[in-house]
């Protein structure tokens, strides 16, 4: 078995099983996937599906209580807690459905955070620099000093977006990006992860939005703990397409 | 291993930085925090300031007596039969203090004491004062010298002269400003002459103005003010030097019983007291004080330590879902625990910087508006700032390991 495959993402037979009393619980039944380099993948299912559970094995969140998981080709089944964290911070970034924010912080200052706790450590005006030009590649040059109140919901995933960035992650984790924001902006929201994606970072993401999965290359869909679908996009959207001609549908209707 | 040390040394500046942030973004709630603690050592070391001060000043006030000095009382608090308490029955006589100054080789200076209240006027003022009689020695014993004028000599007091001493407040009140020497005062209608004014004492610690006084020979007051009469109310005595004190004292004991046929086993009829041991009954007054007013001020710091606990308690909770995501990023368990460790303690050293502060400012305004005294001791200033440093890490401990603890998945989803 060869650990150092090419894939970003390799889980063999993963399960988890919890205990809530007497009961066990097992949310992930036997799980094999391979994600490779600079794939696009939306993974789906209903609530109880055993998604959730998934992602946060996938995210070093959580451990799995039997079978192995490669994350860039190292074996992150069996990592102590602290040791978990260093890889989330080294190679995982992860933008959440209510964005999660410090609030009354500056953006630049949320950009930062897991500079803060990485190995390397830089000078405040380093980690000042390194937060300005990723919060620009997401579009919100000069907005450094607004607090998320300050900025509007997509806006706010834009600056959850660049802190997942800052440090240069192998894989980008999004539970429900687009959860909490209205279509255009979700849209937004997907043309920057394809934009991220044609740069060579793998996206995984959770969604239950059938458009919203288009988006991606590859859509796995998950039912009581095992996957049950894997398939290539057919048709797959591109989200400055779809921008455009929403502009031009709001055109057309303020014309008439 | 040493660039592990070093990267740690730097995930340490980087927590410094973290929670620096943290204390900024909550600026309203940080003060309050602050203000237990700014208030608890303030209390802390106004309270002991003060104290100190009283104490300063009873201890001052006991050495104005004099140096080394055994006072001799007539009477005896634990006479059997009849008790008269001190100075009561009168048992001293002018031939004891005699014997003392003649017997008792260690005893440098006596002074026989006579004290009585009267009625003093001179021209068409009067004024009601304390008289006292001394001896020539008085004003050496009690280390009080005069401001103008000479006094009273062992000539005097042999002979009974009718000469005197006053005090400020007497001399103000009699005659303004006017110059005293040489002045005739007439006490209960007696015409003495004044040969000089001492310097003033100010207030006493039980508030009798000690300037408010005519001092004459004992013999003059004896046989001129209190109409008669061979007993005196006290002896003042002074030995060379404080380890004289208790042989001195001893001697005094011995020599009193045999002049006043004391029977072995029968109690004395007069009562011995050196300054020191006055002393010590005064100060543990002031020292009880003390450390009445520090322990309530340490309840108000041990008070705002526990508001420390309970806004970090609270805190942990508010920003459960902030410590999820810090979390997420890679913040570990000790990243989690260092930074509200080290919120809590900024706030309760910079609380206790400021509450030093405060209680400087607060012990100096209550000492001029209540004319009290106030000493800062160093000490208790270091005390404050290590317990206020201590209550930090006590009391935020808790909450900041209730923190480090949390799941980062429970976290996230909280609500």
């Amino acid at each position: 078995m060869s650990n150092s495959s090419d894939a970003a993402v390799r889980l063999d037979d993963v399960r988890k099983t919890y205990k809530t009393g007497e009961v066990e619980v097992q949310a992930v039944r036997g799980v094999s996937i391979e994600i490779g380099r600079g794939e696009f993948v939306a993974l789906m299912g209903s609530s109880g599906s055993g998604k959730s559970t998934l992602m946060n094995i996938i995210g070093c969140l959580d451990r799995p209580t039997a079978g192995r998981y490669f994350l860039d080709g190292e074996d992150v089944s069996s990592l102590s807690r602290d040791d978990l964290a260093d890889v989330r911070n080294r190679k995982l970034g992860f933008v959440f459905q209510n964005f999660n924010l410090l609030s009354r912080t500056s953006a630049l200052e949320n950009v930062e955070l897991p500079l803060l706790y990485s190995e390397v450590a830089l000078t405040g005006v380093q980690l000042r620099e390194k937060a300005e030009r990723v919060l620009a590649s997401v579009g919100l040059e000069g907005r450094g000093d607004h607090t998320p109140s300050q900025l509007s919901g997509g806006q706010q995933q834009r600056v959850a977006i660049a802190r997942a960035l800052i440090n240069d992650p192998e894989v980008i984790l999004a539970d429900e990006p687009t959860g909490n924001l209205d279509s255009r902006t979700s849209v937004e929201v997907m043309e920057i992860f394809q934009a991220l994606n044609n740069k060579g970072i793998t996206v995984i993401m959770v969604t239950h939005e059938l458009d919203i999965a288009s988006y991606a290359r590859r859509n796995i869909v998950m039912k009581d703990g095992l996957v049950c679908d894997d398939i290539r996009v057919q048709n797959r959207f591109n989200a400055t397409a779809e921008l455009e001609k929403m502009t031009a549908g709001e055109a057309l209707e303020v014309a008439v | 291993m040493n660039s592990k040390g070093f990267a740690r040394r730097l995930r340490l500046l980087s927590t410094f930085k973290i929670a620096a942030r943290a204390l900024r973004r909550n600026k309203l709630r940080s003060a309050l925090t602050a203000l237990g603690i700014i208030i608890g050592v303030g209390a802390v070391i106004a309270m002991v300031s003060i104290g100190n001060g009283a104490k300063a000043q009873v201890e001052a006030q006991i050495a104005g007596l004099g140096e080394n000095v055994i006072l001799i009382f007539s009477g005896s608090t634990t006479a059997s039969g009849i008790r008269t308490g001190w100075g009561g029955a009168g048992t001293l006589k002018i031939e004891d203090a005699e014997a003392i100054r003649r017997e008792v080789p260690q005893v440098t200076l006596v002074s026989e004491e006579v004290v009585s209240t009267a009625q003093v006027a001179a021209g068409n003022q009067n004024w009601f004062t304390r008289i006292y009689g001394e001896s020539a020695d008085y004003f050496d014993l009690r280390q009080w010298a005069l401001a103008d004028g000479a006094p009273f000599t062992q000539q005097d007091v042999r002979s009974a002269n009718k000469v005197c001493v006053v005090g400020r407040t007497t001399a103000t009140q009699i005659y303004g400003s006017e110059d005293v020497i040489g002045q005739v005062l007439r006490v209960k209608n007696v015409p003495f002459q004044i040969l000089g004014v001492l310097t003033p004492k100010g207030l006493s610690s039980q508030g009798t103005d000690q300037d408010d006084i005519v001092v004459m020979p004992y013999t003059s007051a004896m046989k001129r003010v209190l109409g008669g009469g061979t007993t005196l109310r006290n002896i003042n005595a002074q030995v060379a030097s404080s380890r004289d004190l208790a042989p001195a004292q001893q001697q005094i004991i011995a020599l009193l019983r045999q002049r006043h046929n004391i029977r072995e086993g029968r109690d004395d009829d007069f009562t011995v007291r050196n300054q020191e041991e006055i002393a010590a009954a005064a100060t543990a007054t002031t020292e009880t004080m003390t450390a009445l007013l520090a322990g309530v001020a340490v309840i108000s710091l041990v008070v705002g330590g526990i508001g420390i606990m309970n806004i970090m308690l609270v805190s942990v909770t508010e920003r459960t879902r902030e410590i999820g995501t810090r979390m997420a990023v890679g913040a570990h368990g000790r990243d989690i625990l260092t930074q509200f460790l080290i919120e809590a303690m900024t706030l309760s050293v910079i609380g206790g910087i400021i509450g030093i502060i405060t209680g400087i400012v607060a012990s100096k305004i209550i000492a001029i508006l209540k004319n009290w005294s106030s000493l800062i001791s160093p000490t208790s200033i270091i005390l404050a700032f290590v317990v206020s440093a201590g209550v930090g890490v006590f009391f935020g401990f808790y909450p900041a390991r209730k923190a480090a603890q949390l799941d980062p998945i429970d976290a996230l989803r909280y609500e």
